[in-house]
């Protein structure tokens, strides 16, 4: 009977150990956080070409991460992207109507991300509204065809 | 040419036969199972099967990690890249290494130990004389076995990740000197918890369910003398091997092949 | 056999792979009477006790034990008439994780609600029957061959079966614990009143205790009887099985081509 008290508790530690590295696993190595998800809102931004950005990248203002993109789909209205973003609820009615959007690379190859920059305009951006002042990714491609040409018309 | 037609044919339908009836083991042993005694069994075959086999995992799980880290330093820091480390150590770990290895290992340690175990009860003539007494050995002997292997193998993969992750760090961020704030955001900025640690379970949880099954099908069906015990562990090792990585192929290319 | 034979086969047909096992056999075994199946090595005596107990399913022939047909009945009605057999395998078959109490009081805790106390002393009554009160905590691997074969037949009894099947309870043992077994078969029929069939080589200690005897071989009965009159027995092969002669129209030889002749040949080497 005694052998059997040690194995029961042996595979409860075993698989509260297992429990225990799956939280691990969530918060320090995925970086989760139990923040209620509901305490957010959504803006809406079309951009002429998005490169590499994808759902759940980061959305930054001033380096800080404020919220992640929600979703890319194409506006066959226009025929460019139409990127949701979905931000911080402490930051809906305190953007600036002309706040720009910008998708930008992290070091020369990293991964694109979002960033934010304020204007001045006296309204405010609530729920569901939409940010006119958009650059789009920049392509490499494009940028060392630019250069080439260039370079060869001088 | 038709001899070899005909043998061609009849191995076929052998092999699919042998399928069928490898499939009406599981579904006969997981169906209709909970009970009071067999929690207790289920438990027992726990320690066996999961908490046996937690040492050589975790050992093996903190090696691949600071390999990892070692490896990946090297090539890494040509491109001045080295803070992306813990990124390239946790997402090789989480998505392919932790269920890859853990499932081989656990092939090894605990898929051979099942079939050599059933094998010897049925040549003893264990599970005849159960069947004698009115007891289905399915229910009796497999059913706890496939049960522990299944919860078992997820567990184990947890482990893996986590010290090797812990491993990477250790050879990383304390002797190569990658800043450890970088070691873990970068980790954190890519590392998605349900495209990555769900999906690296979700595989985990595969190979559980297919090692396990070729280790108890094997004891179950093999010839009960001291050959075929010998040759029945060998094929659960070489069968649950191969089965894993050609499962992992496929696994990962539904999963991160973007084929959509 | 006045009365209804307890498991009667009728016409059994049985094959492994390529070789035909049973070819048509029918007998009967007569309810509370110890009936011996003899055979030489390799007749299928093993395969007839897992046909009888439903393990095995004939190609054709019926198997009937106390008017049910066991192929016929489905797996849990099969279960339950398991239920009121016992066996007794030639190894014993003894449960190795469980000790000798737990192997007794297997049977029992599966298929009964008795409390605690009571399948302690159901235990200890049946192994006190077979002299191994005294080794209820040890394991089986601790237990000699014959020690085992008697934890097995306490096990076999345990749920007080009518029906009890040995599968040649005397191979490998010493004479003493052969004596002592034949002593506790032939003493636990007649204190349960219990049906039993031994399958058997060993002519002398199966002739000793059954009360009717069938001799198998190449698949059909080749004899039966009374062990007196089986003694006298004209019948060539039983002669020389029972009366265990070297030569006789069993071969002593496995068929071969002629002796000269393959001393001489060349082939045939591999």
């Amino acid at each position: 009977m005694k052998r059997s008290k040690w194995m029961e508790l042996g595979v409860g530690l075993f698989m509260l150990a297992g429990v225990l590295g799956l939280v691990f696993l969530g918060l320090r190595v995925s970086g989760l956080s139990f923040e209620a998800p509901q305490n957010t809102f959504q803006l809406e931004a079309n951009f002429g070409n998005t490169g590499g950005l994808k759902p759940r990248s980061r959305v930054t203002m001033a380096g800080v991460t404020v919220g992640r993109v929600q979703s890319i789909s194409l506006d066959t209205e226009w025929l460019d992207a139409r990127v949701v973003l979905s931000l911080n609820a402490d930051l809906e009615n305190k953007l600036p109507e002309d706040t720009t959007a910008a998708i930008l690379t992290s070091g020369l190859l990293g991964e694109q991300y979002i960033g934010l920059s304020v204007g001045g305009a006296p309204d405010m951006l609530a729920d569901g509204d939409r940010i006119r002042d958009t650059q789009s990714a920049l392509v490499l491609e494009e940028l060392i065809q630019q250069f080439i040409s260039q370079a060869i018309e001088d | 040419m038709t001899a070899w037609l005909i043998r061609l044919g009849r191995n076929t339908l052998d092999g699919v036969e042998a399928l069928g009836q490898a499939g009406i083991f599981l579904a006969q042993s997981v169906i209709g199972w909970p009970s009071r005694e067999g929690l207790r069994l289920w438990l027992r075959q726990m320690h066996f099967v999961g908490v046996m086999s937690l040492a050589i995992v975790l050992v093996s799980g903190l090696f691949i990690g600071m390999v990892l880290a070692l490896q990946g330093y090297t090539i890494l820091v040509d491109f001045g890249a080295a803070d992306a480390l813990g990124q390239m150590v946790a997402l090789s770990l989480l998505r392919e290494l932790a269920p890859v290895v853990a499932a081989l290992l656990f092939a090894g340690r605990a898929g051979s130990a099942l079939t050599a175990e059933i094998g010897l009860m049925k040549a003893t003539e264990q599970l005849s004389s159960m069947e004698m007494i009115g007891v289905d050995p399915l229910r009796r002997v497999v059913a706890p076995r496939l049960w522990a292997g299944f919860v078992s193998l997820p567990l184990l993969t947890i482990g893996f990740s986590v010290v090797g992750i812990w491993g990477g760090q250790l050879v990383g961020v304390d002797w190569l000197g990658v800043f450890e704030g970088s070691y873990w955001g970068n980790m954190q900025a890519s590392v998605n918890f349900i495209d990555d640690v769900g999906n690296g379970l979700v595989k985990s949880l595969v190979f559980a369910l297919v090692v396990t099954w070729i280790a108890v099908y094997q004891g179950y069906a093999l010839i009960p003398t001291s050959e075929g015990i010998s040759r029945a562990t060998t094929r659960t090792v070489v069968y649950s091997s191969l089965a894993v990585l050609g499962l992992d192929f496929i696994l990962t290319a539904v999963m991160f092949g973007n084929f959509a | 056999m006045t009365e209804k034979p307890f498991v009667e086969i009728e016409d059994l047909r049985f094959s492994r792979g390529k070789s035909e096992i049973f070819r048509g056999m029918s007998l009967a075994i007569p309810k509370g009477k110890i009936t011996a199946i003899m055979g030489p090595s390799g007749t299928g005596k093993t395969t007839l006790l897992k046909l009888i107990g439903g393990q095995l399913v004939p190609d054709s022939g019926r198997v009937i034990i106390d008017g049910h047909d066991v192929n016929a009945l489905s797996r849990r009605a099969l279960f339950q008439l398991r239920r009121r057999m016992g066996m007794l395998f030639q190894s014993g078959a003894l449960f190795s994780d469980l000790s000798v109490f737990e192997n007794v009081a297997f049977p029992l805790r599966v298929h009964t609600n008795l409390p605690e106390a009571m399948v302690r002393d159901l235990v200890l009554m049946k192994l006190e029957a077979v002299g191994l009160r005294g080794a209820r905590s040890l394991m089986p691997s601790e237990l000699s061959g014959g020690m085992a074969r008697r934890v097995a037949l306490a096990r076999a009894i345990a749920l007080d079966p009518e029906l009890i099947m040995y599968d040649e309870p005397f191979v490998g043992q010493d004479p003493v614990s052969m004596g002592v077994l034949v002593q506790l078969i032939k003493r636990i029929n007649d204190a349960l009143g219990l049906t039993a069939i031994v399958v058997s080589h060993d002519i002398k200690e199966a002739m000793s205790i059954a009360d009717y005897v069938y001799v198998i071989a190449d698949g059909v009965v080749m004899g039966q009887g009374t062990p007196e009159a089986l003694n006298t027995e004209d019948n060539p092969r039983v002669r020389q099985f029972i009366h265990g002669e070297p030569d006789g129209p069993v071969p002593f030889h496995y068929p071969a081509a002629g002796y000269a002749a393959d001393l001489m040949g060349t082939e045939g080497t591999r």
